[in-house]
């Protein structure tokens, strides 16, 4: 567990640094692309914790931003989790004390926008919008932003390595952020 | 209606009217006789390293525009176009001489002087006047990088105010490098509650097992024995060597530091895994050798909570702010600070700890406040049955031996005691029966 370092801190920060190309021109690998997606909202609308997290590599994060962009070298994120802090974060999910999601939050999730694009060799950058539809006890409330994820091949599927949760009021005061987005 | 005798029926000794939680109007009140008539923390220095900086900011429920003008001096301007009343500056941070309102040109030096308006000559008044100038808080003092601001002429000094917390504001900078820290953006969190709540909250050692029993879960769910995050609380907290002491004004502290080894190192080992935790403390050991201790520890979380009445609350080593919103909604900042370490006194690790400091003072915010946050939630929604009059904060109160008083005045005891709160309450009382000189500056 010991792969968050100085390389990969770099890495991360600069594969999603810059969205200014061209989308790839493939409609059956952004179907590809899509699916996978759309499959990950549906398994965490479902709370299907252990299916979702089997979409992720072992080497994986997961990364809220809490300034548009923000170096998490330089700051503190809503959530940085690598593979072990996301785990923990189900774990306390799981434990029925964890207060803010006792009872849990009802989610729909809606995923768009889907947009690929190259990153090194074969890994791949897919950028999409989400809304997320939040109810819990007794009030609606609404996530939104887009998402960059990173995308490795591996045995046949695409595993995400990386995803990274740009809220559009990451950087304002927010009120119980304690769902998975 | 006679005001001492009205906020004597609130708050008694061993409890509070709920009214003072919901009441819109006691609301109002407390931002003038409270957060007008006290000490209140609005940012930190290192938010405005260079002159003509500045920082949004608030005092109460005014917009403020917190500036270091070009003279190095630190203001607290008025962020109200003295004009129409727009404010004048609509972003949160920035550098910048002047500020022009958007609505019709008036236009500002950053210390607040009126540079001019458009068209003169349309008015018959003399603009070099300081009735046009925007208005300022008249008293703004720093304490070692805290800036704080009071609008109430008859203050006590900024040091006299703190009082016997500033002594452990001390201690808790000087374990850094140079004594100082900076401040590194902020977890940003909300509540539909009370901003008392939080504060009442802030020194509470009886909450934690319960608040927050699914982060010591999670923190030690690898562990035979627990020994991760706050398992210090656990058994039985009344008899652990930790203690809350409550001092005048307010303010209180509760100190969780005699219930950790105090070698150098233990309490770095007391961190549940963060990300980059193998990476970077092997880099800092490589480093250090057995010097590594000191650093590390500064990565980890520091065991005591300084509670500055009524908006202040440095834990961990997160600074955190209260900023009521309304009587019913709440925003708790917790600003994260790294270490500035200019003298080299960690031999160069300094941006080594900090890439370990960020990633744990995430996890507090993320695994713990969260679940206050919605209890403090449900206590304002559960005092909606107006029938249901009272809230308890008694515990300890008459117990043999529970609470001994200091030299110096101030008030100890176990920390799971709520000697705390019956202090700040009392204090509040008083404040809201008496009647602050507000003023401001132009």
């Amino acid at each position: 567990m010991s792969y968050v370092d100085e390389a990969y801190y770099a890495e991360l920060v600069s594969s999603f640094a810059d969205w200014s190309g061209e989308a790839i021109a493939d409609a059956a690998l952004r179907e590809r692309c899509r699916m996978l997606l759309e499959r990950e909202a549906r398994l965490l609308d479902q709370g299907r914790f252990d299916d979702w997290l089997a979409l992720y590599s072992a080497q994986c994060v997961y990364w809220v931003p809490g300034t548009p962009g923000g170096d998490p070298r330089r700051e503190v994120a809503v959530a940085f989790d690598d593979r072990r802090r996301l785990e923990d974060r189900i774990y306390r999910l799981r434990t029925g004390h964890a207060w803010s999601q006792a009872p849990a939050s009802r989610t729909v999730r809606l995923v768009g926008n889907v947009e690929v694009f190259p990153w090194k060799e074969e890994v791949l950058r897919v950028r999409s919008n989400f809304l997320v539809s939040d109810l819990r006890t007794g009030e609606t409330r609404f996530w939104s932003g887009w998402c960059g994820h990173r995308l490795r091949p591996r045995e046949g599927r695409y595993e995400i390595e990386v995803r990274q949760v740009n809220l559009i009021d990451c950087d304002q005061n927010l009120r119980n952020p304690s769902l998975i987005l | 209606m006679n005001t001492s005798t009205f906020f004597e029926g609130l708050v008694r000794e061993d409890r509070v009217h709920r009214s003072i939680y919901t009441d819109a109007a006691i609301f109002e009140r407390e931002m003038t006789h409270v957060f007008g008539a006290v000490w209140v923390y609005l940012a930190h220095e290192s938010q405005i390293p260079r002159n003509d900086d500045y920082v949004a900011a608030r005092l109460g429920l005014r917009p403020l525009i917190l500036v270091r003008d070009a003279e190095g001096k630190i203001r607290a301007l008025y962020n109200r176009c003295t004009h129409r009343g727009a404010r004048v500056c609509r972003q949160e941070r920035g550098n910048a001489r002047t500020f022009q309102c958007a609505y019709h040109g008036w236009t500002y030096f950053n210390t607040g002087r009126l540079r001019g308006v458009p068209w003169p000559e349309g008015y018959a008044c003399d603009f070099k006047d300081g009735q046009f100038n925007l208005a300022q808080v008249p008293r703004v003092e720093s304490y070692r990088g805290f800036i704080f601001g009071t609008l109430n002429l008859e203050a006590p000094s900024l040091e006299n105010y703190l009082g016997g917390i500033s002594g452990q504001i001390d201690q808790w900078l000087d374990r850094h490098p140079g004594g100082k820290v900076e401040v590194r953006e902020a977890n940003r969190l909300k509540f539909k509650g009370n901003w008392k709540l939080a504060y009442d909250n802030a020194a509470d050692g009886y909450h934690v097992v319960f608040s927050h029993r699914s982060l010591l879960e999670m923190e030690n769910r690898t562990q035979q024995d627990p020994t991760k995050g706050m398992s210090f609380y656990m058994g039985k907290p009344d008899e652990a060597p930790m203690y809350v002491q409550a001092f005048a004004h307010g303010h209180h502290f509760k100190d969780k530091r005699p219930g950790i080894d105090k070698r150098p190192g233990a309490l770095w080992e007391k961190e549940a895994p963060h990300p980059g935790m193998a990476f970077f403390e092997k880099k800092i050991r490589d480093r250090l050798g057995t010097g590594a201790g000191r650093a590390l520890d500064l990565a980890a979380a520091e065991a005591v909570n300084i509670n500055v009445f009524p908006n202040l609350s440095i834990l961990g080593n997160h600074i955190q702010v209260f900023q009521p919103l309304a009587v019913d909604e709440t925003d708790t900042t917790w600003y994260a600070t790294a270490v500035c370490d200019e003298a080299g006194e960690l031999g160069g690790a300094a941006e080594d700890v900090n890439a370990l400091r960020l990633r744990t003072q995430e996890a507090f915010p993320n695994f713990g406040e969260v679940d206050d946050a919605v209890n403090f939630e449900e206590i304002q929604r559960g005092l909606a049955a107006c029938e249901d009059e009272w809230v308890y904060m008694h515990r300890g109160l008459g117990v043999p031996g529970r609470v001994r008083t200091e030299p110096d005045g101030s008030l100890k005891a176990p920390a799971t005691d709520e000697v705390f709160m019956r202090c700040h309450m009392k204090e509040w009382q008083r404040l809201m029966a008496s009647e602050p000189k507000i003023s401001v500056l132009r």
